[in-house]
């Protein structure tokens, strides 16, 4: 499977008519981007055929022997698992919820950062530091701090009792998961909005001022009409990666109160269990899922990514 | 210049700073609590008492030091491999016409995107079977595999902008092909795979589900997956100080290399996500 996909087709009619120089140039590209795209479909493509063929069996690490052919049976055990679905919700609550906070959030840094006229290396540096933390590292961070016994938050926030177990519940444990998820990932949302902001006219602000228009009429008539490439490709590429939401959960919660995303279920399946069987159709449902939230971003949104990255 | 800065932008300011900040600084002050401080509850924001005792647990502790020896020799390979790699597509990408070119485009976006987690388990297996579970290339494979793409991006966007016209013109002048690609072509294109690698160094060393699942013992897990399983004597009683002090060691290096390239790195993240 690699070998053949790996060697892009060589059509042979084309090249007949093509000079010489070109098809050199042809053939120079192909062995350039050859040894990263074999290394990218060797790690990808390669295991995601052993997942689809695994989940048709059912199989145990531990007991190798009994493996035995089931066909779909290991899918309809998953999807009539109300476990599934209470991860898949949990998984697109936190997608939606993280990423519609970073979104304002992160715009409201943006237009900060665009505007700051001094330290603009200091905020740029600061910015970067929870971009470039390590994922466990905030969620041990945040899972202190909300902490019983040795966190600030109780004590700092008026409205919570100071006993209050923030771990001890399903929404507030939610809901600490979200905030280290949302502090990690604000600054790289603010960066591509700052970048999208830079992009807007001076002068054409300058001319809604002029005729009039107010603050909020110009943020929504010419500021975010003409940054929506910018906020598309923001928006796709956080709600790709809070969909895999992995870290936080492992480190915070391990999955208690009814915190698991679906990454964790497939984890454990895998891991903890050894249910490759069932792990693999998990994995195969949780790749699907992806290509379809990916598909449903880029058509609702009509992201442009071709035309984002500069593919024009 | 823009308009001068009102309140309101000063505000955004110190609440940007605290926002990044706080919880740097809140792990920070809880390195310098005690173990006792801690058993006993210490909701205060500022250590009682100050101590180093944790700094030198932490750093005599040896798997912890095996695991940043892990963590620092797999990201490093990884980045150096990944860039190499990514360097030669993003040239061939940037400047030569071939065909399939788009489809290596298409293939990069998808591996971005791709759910790292339902790879664990056919990794976990194929792995166990050549011998590679446990092992540096058993990351160091899948960690190059994950960051070509963004690798690939971002020197993609650097090399088109590069006036490659300037090496014929140094060979004109009677630079040697040699010379020309020396001098001129390096000189230019260097910044940008520097930012590659160090978006790539910042990935391999966050990585953290193939960490777990693809290592068993001190030989090659990674800090971040050695932390994660750094629970001390006592499971009821988790070792705060003693974790956050280790997650203030390694993230001195990511604070060392932002402070030193931040505007490298806001460059590359941004690089290309905004041109229509």
């Amino acid at each position: 499977m690699t070998t053949t996909l790996s060697r892009p087709p060589a059509d042979t009619k084309v090249a007949d008519r093509a000079s010489d120089r070109s098809k050199a140039e042809n053939r120079l590209g192909q062995k350039l981007v050859a040894p990263a795209v074999v290394l990218m479909l060797l790690v990808t493509a390669w295991p995601m055929l052993q997942a689809l063929y695994l989940s048709l069996f059912n199989y145990r690490l531990t007991a190798p022997d009994d493996r035995e052919f089931v066909g779909l049976a290991n899918y309809s055990t998953v999807l009539t698992d109300s476990l599934f679905w209470q991860d898949m919700w949990n998984t697109v609550l936190i997608m939606v919820v993280t990423v519609a906070v970073e979104l304002v959030i992160g715009f409201a840094f943006a237009m900060v950062m665009h505007r700051v006229i001094f330290a603009r290396g200091v905020i740029r540096t600061s910015i970067l530091i929870p971009y470039g933390i390590i994922t466990v590292v905030s969620a041990f961070a945040w899972q202190f701090a909300f902490s019983l016994n040795n966190g600030f938050v109780n004590s700092w926030l008026p409205f919570v009792e100071d006993n209050f177990n923030w771990f001890g519940d399903h929404w507030p444990a939610m809901f600490a998961i979200m905030v280290s998820e949302i502090w990690k990932t604000t600054p790289f949302m603010a960066l591509l909005l700052l970048a999208g902001l830079s992009q807007v006219s001076e002068d054409m602000l300058e001319a809604a001022k002029v005729d009039g228009a107010t603050w909020w009429q110009r943020l929504w008539k010419v500021i975010l009409p003409n940054m929506r490439a910018a906020i598309m490709v923001a928006v796709l590429f956080r709600a790709l990666d809070a969909y895999r939401i992995f870290d936080n959960i492992f480190v915070m919660t391990r999955g208690a109160q009814e915190t698991e995303s679906v990454s964790f279920l497939t984890y454990r399946q895998v891991i903890e269990q050894v249910q490759l069987g069932v792990g693999s159709a998990l994995s195969v449902l949780l790749f699907l899922s992806v290509l379809l939230l990916a598909w449903l971003i880029v058509k609702l949104f009509r992201v442009d990514l071709a035309q984002a990255r500069g593919e024009g | 210049m823009k308009q001068r800065n009102n309140i309101g932008t000063w505000i955004g300011f110190v609440l940007i700073m605290v926002w990044c900040l706080l919880p740097v600084v809140w792990i920070i002050s809880l390195s310098f609590k005690s173990v006792e401080e801690t058993a006993g509850g210490s909701p205060q924001f500022l250590p009682k008492d100050p101590t180093l005792d944790n700094y030198r647990d932490i750093l005599s502790n040896g798997d912890f030091l095996a695991a940043l020896r892990n963590s620092f020799g797999i990201a490093l390979i990884a980045t150096f491999l990944a860039v190499v790699f990514a360097t030669l597509a993003a040239y061939a990408i940037a400047r030569l016409e071939f065909k399939g070119k788009r489809l290596v485009l298409s293939l990069a976006l998808a591996i971005a995107m791709f759910p790292v987690v339902s790879l664990v388990g056919p990794l976990f297996d194929m792995w166990r079977t050549f011998g590679l579970f446990n092992t540096w290339p058993g990351l160091v494979i899948p960690y190059m595999s994950f960051t070509l793409p963004l690798a690939i991006w971002t020197l993609t966007a650097f090399f088109r902008e590069i006036p490659w016209e300037m090496e014929q013109a140094a060979q004109v002048d009677g630079a040697t092909s040699w010379q020309a690609f020396r001098k001129v072509i390096v000189p230019l294109a260097a910044p940008g795979v520097f930012t590659a690698a160090i978006l790539t160094f910042f990935f391999a060393w966050n990585e953290f589900v193939l960490a777990i699942s693809l290592t068993s013992t001190t030989g090659s897990r990674t800090v971040p997956a050695q932390l994660s399983y750094f629970v001390g004597p006592d499971p009821f009683n988790p070792p705060y100080g003693q974790l956050a002090t280790a997650s203030v060691v390694v993230t001195v290096p990511i604070i060392v290399i932002v402070l030193l390239f931040q505007r490298k790195i806001v460059a590359g993240l941004t690089s290309g996500a905004v041109k229509g």
